[in-house]
């Protein structure tokens, strides 16, 4: 009986040939990932559970990715982060990123891939909703909670159910000027927030050949958006080359069989899609960019896990190189390898941090999740009253970036930059 | 959770759609870990207070308790984050049970595998009816839920799939129970 990826995926990880939506199984888990956030209360879980002396299931099984609460004064934030060096050194872990550290990556979605912790055909449970990211790259992965984590930290296990699946084909080319961000905000406002609630979230078609594995990880990324559980897409000659030069680890893709039943099949023409934003308070708030130019903004965001991969600061050089902006623009690279990148990328002979600071963005943060969930009050580009933002992150949520007087639009890196230029919501195309 | 199926009384908070983890529990407070007692209990005080400022106060200033003990919402109730925290600082503030339309997944799953609060399917949409500081009781065993003061008796959802793991009271229990993993 045919399958697709997903429920191929977890019949490899719960040992049986077939498994169908709605089975609930137990799976084995190969990457658990935690953070600074929920990494200490999963800790708390998992000793309280297994008792004091439990050793982890898989020494190379964990891996902690503090990420969110880096540059802040706030005293609790620096105690959880010490909490997660003492249960490091006492597990003798060898996946940690420690802050302050020549090995401090930053973001962990973006960080767990380059770090070749994302391999095709895997199963990953992550303490983070965004941990739907990691479909990008043909992987069975989700957000769990640390109740789940800390079951999965002493067992290597999860009971969960198999879902059902929404199908997006995507066939043809996007337009200069639309990418990837376009397309997942498409999909959410076309099915809204709760659109894919429990359902696997795949997307085929020719399409996919042309989007870069960062592009993959921007649609996937927002999976959560509508509810999914998880977002994937089969693997590829461009998911190899990528995953192949960060690890040497064996894995063994799967793909979904011709004909597998969905749930639901819809089917886009990319060559039609335009620029757009989420407008607040919603992510499922679809407007075409070009439709909301009256809108006056006071502040571009660009960072996170959904806008802040080297490709993402490419899109924004595009459009600022030359150009000034004309609200405040704060830049948050990722992790340090994309912060690395926008000294080492260049157009026309100038370096990203140039074009930046010529174009008069505020200094780039180092990385970390930053604003794109306000957190603590301290924290670099926390809305703290009635800012007007437009954002390439993933959530638009009332007080989602700090105040709850704050409105917030998501967009493209593409869209964001061109309407930094101009202080209005702003279709980029003019601009390319 | 580990009663099996209490009878839950007292007053409801009334919410609408798409209530997400950020207005439940804003991200600032994530700096506290729910395992740490004095920690869980300061989640409580700061429950819901992200939502819009025109809702009335869930906790009481001062408070680390709310006077609800059961939110009534629309559809999608806890979209957004993973963060655990957010179950819990309902459950810390006094919250039994939460009745929704629908829930997002991972909060749902939260519920269930923290055992904080029931998370409770309504077959009508509730938070149309019902007002801020109604008096219910909501008997979890039926499966029903009766307005002290008209008398009506709304009816919810069979707890399905997650029921065996409801009973047993979260998911390290239901799995000790099955022999997954060894007794404490």
């Amino acid at each position: 009986m045919s399958m697709t990826i997903t429920e191929k995926i977890l019949a490899r990880a719960s040992g049986r040939d077939h498994v169908k939506p709605g089975d609930n199984i137990w799976v084995n888990a190969d990457i658990l990932m935690t953070h600074d956030v929920c990494g200490p209360g999963t800790i708390g879980v998992f000793k309280r559970e297994f008792g004091q002396d439990a050793k982890v299931w898989s020494k190379e099984g964990v891996v902690i990715i503090p990420d969110h609460y880096i540059f802040t004064k706030d005293v609790k934030a620096h105690r959880n982060i010490d909490i997660l060096r003492e249960f490091v050194k006492e597990q003798d872990l060898p996946y940690y990123y420690d802050p302050g550290t020549a090995n401090y990556k930053g973001v962990c979605h973006i960080a767990l891939p380059q770090e070749g912790h994302v391999r095709p055909g895997e199963v990953i449970f992550g303490t983070d909703s965004h941990t739907c990211t990691h479909g990008a790259l043909g992987a069975f992965a989700t957000g769990i909670g640390n109740t789940d984590a800390g079951f999965v930290m002493g067992t290597g296990k999860l009971l969960i159910k198999v879902p059902e699946t929404l199908r997006f084909t995507l066939n043809g080319k996007l337009p200069k000027g639309v990418v990837a961000k376009d397309i997942i905000l498409c999909a959410i406002g076309d099915i809204g927030v709760d659109g894919a609630t429990y359902c696997a979230m795949e997307f085929d078609g020719d399409g996919i050949a042309h989007l870069t594995v960062e592009d993959r990880m921007t649609i996937c990324n927002m999976a959560i958006e509508a509810g999914g559980k998880n977002g994937i897409i089969a693997a590829d000659e461009v998911t190899m080359a990528y995953v192949r030069k960060r690890t040497n680890k064996p894995f063994t893709p799967l793909a979904s069989d011709p004909g597998s039943a969905v749930k639901e099949a819809r089917t886009y023409d990319l060559s039609k899609m335009v620029p757009c934003v989420a407008e607040p308070n919603l992510p499922d708030k679809y407007a075409v960019a070009a439709d909301r130019a009256d809108v006056k903004l006071t502040r571009a965001y660009i960072g996170s896990c959904t806008g802040g991969k080297i490709s993402d600061f490419i899109m924004a050089a595009q459009i600022m190189n030359g150009r000034k902006v004309s609200i405040d623009t704060f830049l948050v690279p990722a992790t340090q390898e994309v912060a690395e990148g926008l000294m080492s990328e260049h157009i026309d002979g100038k370096s990203l941090v140039e074009i930046f600071a010529d174009a008069g963005c505020l200094d780039i943060a180092p990385p970390s999740c930053a604003a794109c969930l306000g957190g603590p009050l301290d924290t670099f580009g926390r809305a703290q009253t009635d800012e007007v933002v437009i954002s390439t992150t993933n959530r638009n949520f009332i007080g989602r970036m700090g105040s709850k007087q704050a409105q917030i639009y998501l967009a493209s890196p593409y869209t964001c930059a061109a309407s930094a230029v101009t202080g209005y919501i702003t279709d980029p195309c003019q601009f390319l | 959770m580990s009663e099996a199926s209490p009878v839950i009384e007292g007053k409801v908070y009334v919410v609408d759609d798409n209530i997400d983890t950020d207005q439940i529990i804003p991200a600032q407070y994530l700096n506290l870990v729910p395992t740490i007692p004095e920690e869980y209990r300061k989640l409580g005080s700061y429950a819901m207070i992200g939502l819009p400022s025109d809702f009335p106060a869930f906790v009481a200033e001062g408070s680390l308790q709310s006077d609800y003990v059961i939110v009534v919402a629309g559809r999608n109730f806890g979209c957004g984050s993973s963060r655990e925290h957010a179950p819990i600082a309902l459950g810390a503030a006094g919250i039994k049970a939460v009745v929704a339309e629908s829930y997002a997944r991972i909060f749902f799953r939260n519920c269930v595998a923290t055992g904080e609060i029931y998370p409770v399917e309504s077959t009508t949409r509730l938070c149309d009816v019902l007002h801020t500081g109604d008096e219910v009781s909501l008997d979890i065993g039926s499966g029903t839920m009766t307005v002290q003061k008209s008398g009506d008796i709304h009816t919810m959802k069979p707890v399905g799939d997650v029921g065996p793991v409801v009973a047993a009271g979260g998911i390290f229990p239901y799995a000790r129970k099955a022999g997954m993993i060894k007794a404490l």
